[in-house]
């Protein structure tokens, strides 16, 4: 508790280019650009996959693939290939972990859907795109808000990994905390991470809540 | 009227569907496809709509060859009903309704007035309107199936085992509801269902499919009972054919006895052995005379002859008690008249 | 190092492959089977009396999948580092949050495994005179198999994966080599360490999957015919 105290406490920490705001906005920068990217690559693939059928085995295999593969492993070799002139190089293992759920679960809620509501809507005329976003995505809302949310927090998470490759946001704190042996940083930057981490998943739920019909949500889901 | 011209569904695998079909669903009038499964009486009906796609032959809707039109429109066009209603979860039920308006492009109010006034067709509470699919129960969800189906006012109705998931009471109300709705709407509606009495039921023609997508027979229900085609119709129609074709046997070919009747008032009948009706003096059945024993009746001339032959069962007499449709006593039908309509429906 | 180096340099393995030093790949792939089993061994043995209780006692499901579901959400580097105060720069500090991640896939799996009881075969089970001991052992357990190891393989898989991150406070098991490679530039370790973290978890994902096949062979049986 002394640590968080010395930590928050410590005017250092409110100014300059290690100050809290700034640290905060930069993980909320790189976690955002990824999410956003996976989320352009995912979504439009797990909707695609999904309503065609065509191509289920990537799914599967980017499935296992990002939960086997370890996350500092790819950072660090990335790093080491490409440098750390810019952080580009850094973004792709983050936009490579996300990826997978979102696409994952785009894919299992698309395909999820009842076939007789699929039925019922071609048969009332809706052409195949109609059929997709008035009915398929829609009904499936839930599980593409899971994914984000996974890959969401997934995200938040490796981009505190990431600093120990030299990317900044809040990880910083705990990377170089724990080269100087400046055990408050650690722990205060491991408390806003973890804080962070929260904030996003609650925001996340909140946004599941407004988006998806109240109609559809009585359904219970699995994740 | 649908016309079906030596239809053919072969699919990739050599597996033949529908087997060079030749039908005629007549405007107006209620088409039932019946048969066991794998008969492809679905393909059949998926295929005016396009759900499916003929390899050979040709389907016409009035004249056209279905495979002419766009699917999509040529699906506004026609109302179709399936097995669990196929509502959308995440819209209400009057959102629902309203589907294809909304495809055709109604405006909105225009749309949903016409959702209301369908649902209170069918026979729901206009308060669920304003609920989602899961809050109504299975027969509610398929009343509102057949709101959505009907809601662009289609001339055409395509119906593939649209009560079979619902318990038997509300299967038969909806089965009534829906020859009430035909009876104002006069629909060309095409019916799948698997239950011969279903079909018998709701059916102005029923056309029996046997596996491997042959058609069997195709006859109005009376025909289908009393000559059935071949060993395979006889058996799918089941036991009970004489009796279940007396449904359709009207019973005022029934001969009356007015005589065997009295008023309360009056005190003895004619003779100690016959079965005598008292009726009171607004013409409503009392009961036998002198005897404490159960009566059956029948509303002459509406009812079929088999109601008027399970009525004289019911009655300790063996005779029929015949009423006018405001329930009033018309006469008696005697185990000799019984005989004589029941020789005669025999001989067709 | 040189700008030239190659991709991989087998020399290294053979090197670094068996040697009494504490970073050779065999010590640390030891090190990196312990941490990442553990916590898997230990989320079975807790979630399964937990995701019971959750099914007999319904109330307690909402607040535990609510718990489960905030777990999940915890990144796992700051949870080391919180931890290290505790038990200090030791395994424990890695297998712990490991444990609790585990927990928070296996007993919603334990939860939705024994929701995937047909309830006419629990009916069933009553009514031929089943005492719920033996109901549950004989009958219900055996039917939930198949959701609950679904779910032992996602958590096996991540587990093996997630441990890498504790080379950051030095005990990664064969995480160790990404510190190493990037510390010394060096390509070789990076890679190899990906390999093999990928080869152990299908290796593992493989056991519980054999482990599965094992325990319900009606599922065989039915996809054979």
């Amino acid at each position: 508790m002394n640590w968080l105290i010395d930590f928050f406490g410590n005017p250092d920490n409110w100014s300059g280019p290690g100050a809290i705001p700034v640290r905060l906005l930069e993980h909320l920068g790189f976690s955002a650009a990824a999410l956003v990217l996976a989320a352009l690559i995912g979504i439009p693939l797990g909707l695609l996959i999904g309503h065609t059928g065509k191509g289920s085995v990537i799914v599967v295999v980017s499935a296992n693939l990002a939960r086997a593969l370890p996350t500092l492993g790819l950072l660090v070799l990335i790093v080491l290939l490409l440098g750390t002139a810019s952080i580009w190089p850094v973004l792709i293992p983050l936009v490579a972990l996300a990826v997978p759920p979102i696409l994952v679960n785009t894919f299992e809620g698309i395909r999820g859907v009842d076939p007789e509501l699929r039925d019922a809507a071609y048969g009332m005329g809706l052409r195949g795109p109609q059929v997709l976003f008035k009915v398929l995505v829609p009904v499936a809302l839930p599980l593409v808000m899971l994914g984000l949310r996974l890959a969401a927090v997934q995200v938040v998470a490796t981009a505190a990994v990431a600093a120990y490759v030299g990317l900044g946001g809040l990880g910083r704190y705990i990377i170089d905390g724990l080269a100087t042996q400046d055990y408050e940083s650690v722990v205060g930057g491991s408390v806003l991470i973890v804080g962070f981490a929260l904030a996003v998943q609650g925001l996340f739920t909140l946004a599941q809540k407004v988006m998806v019909s109240p109609g559809v949500s009585q359904r219970l889901r699995v994740r | 009227m649908i016309t079906f011209d030596s239809v053919t569904k072969r699919y990739p695998d050599g597996f033949v569907a529908v087997d060079d079909l030749s039908l005629e669903a007549e405007t107006g009038q209620i088409t039932v496809l019946v048969g066991p499964s794998g008969c492809g009486k679905t393909t059949t009906l998926r295929m005016i709509n396009r759900m499916i796609d003929a390899t050979e032959g040709q389907i016409l809707l009035d004249g056209s060859d279905v495979r002419q039109i766009d699917p999509p429109t040529l699906r506004r066009g026609i109302g179709y009903v399936i097995q669990q209603a196929g509502l959308f979860p995440h819209r209400k039920i009057v959102d629902n309704v309203a589907t294809v308006p909304y495809l055709l492009g109604w405006e909105k109010k225009k749309a949903r007035d016409r959702a209301m006034e369908l649902l209170e067709r069918v026979g729901l509470d206009p308060k669920m309107a304003q609920r989602y699919p899961f809050q109504l129960s299975g027969g509610q969800q398929q009343r509102v199936g057949v709101a959505r189906a009907l809601a662009a006012d289609p001339p055409v109705l395509l119906m593939d085992e649209p009560f079979s998931a619902v318990d038997p009471i509300v299967r038969t109300s909806l089965q009534e509801e829906l020859l009430r709705l035909q009876a104002e709407l006069n629909k060309t509606i095409v019916f799948v269902t698997h239950d011969i009495d279903e079909a018998i039921k709701l059916g102005d023609k029923v056309a029996v499919l046997r596996v491997g997508g042959k058609l069997a027979q195709f006859a109005a229900p009376k025909t289908l009972l009393s000559e059935p085609a071949d060993d395979f119709v006889r058996e799918f129609l089941g036991r009970d054919r004489g009796i279940r074709r007396l449904s359709f046997v009207s019973s005022s070919y029934l001969k009356l006895r007015t005589d065997l009747t009295v008023t309360s008032s009056s005190a003895a009948g004619p003779s100690d052995d016959a079965w005598l009706m008292v009726v009171s003096e607004d013409g409503k059945p009392v009961g036998w005379l002198d005897r404490d024993e159960p009566f059956g009746t029948y509303v002459h001339g509406k009812d079929s002859l088999r109601a008027a032959l399970d009525a004289a069962l019911l009655s300790s007499s063996g005779q029929a008690v015949a009423l006018d449709e405001s329930g009033r006593v018309v006469g008696v039908a005697t185990r000799k008249a019984l005989d004589e309509a029941l020789s005669e429906a025999a001989d067709g | 190092m040189d700008d030239e180096q190659p991709l991989f340099r087998w020399s290294w393995v053979e090197s670094n492959w068996n040697s009494d030093s504490p970073n050779s790949i065999v010590n640390l792939l030891e090190a990196h089977v312990v941490m990442s089993l553990v916590p898997v061994v230990l989320g079975l043995l807790v979630s399964l009396p937990l995701g019971l209780a959750c099914v007999r006692w319904r109330f307690l499901y909402q607040p535990t999948s609510a718990v489960m579901n905030v777990i999940y959400a915890l990144p796992s580097l700051p949870l080391f580092m919180l931890l290290i105060p505790q038990t200090g720069l030791t395994r424990m500090t890695v297998i712990i949050p490991l444990t609790f991640y585990a927990l928070a896939v296996l007993v919603p799996a334990v939860v939705d495994g024994m929701g995937s009881v047909p309830d006419h075969v629990r009916q069933s089970a009553v009514a031929m005179g089943f005492t719920p001991l033996r109901r549950l052992v004989q009958v219900e357990l055996p039917i939930a198999v198949p959701v609950v190891l679904a779910g032992l393989r996602v958590v096996t898989v991540s587990s093996i994966s997630l441990v890498s991150v504790g080379a950051l406070i030095g005990q990664g098991g064969l995480g160790n080599l990404f510190t190493d490679a990037f510390q010394r530039d060096f390509y070789t370790p990076a890679i190899a360490g990906i390999v093999l973290i990928v080869l152990l978890a299908l290796v593992g994902d493989g056991i519980v999957l054999a482990a599965q096949r094992l325990l319900t062979p009606w599922m065989r049986a039915r996809r054979a015919s």
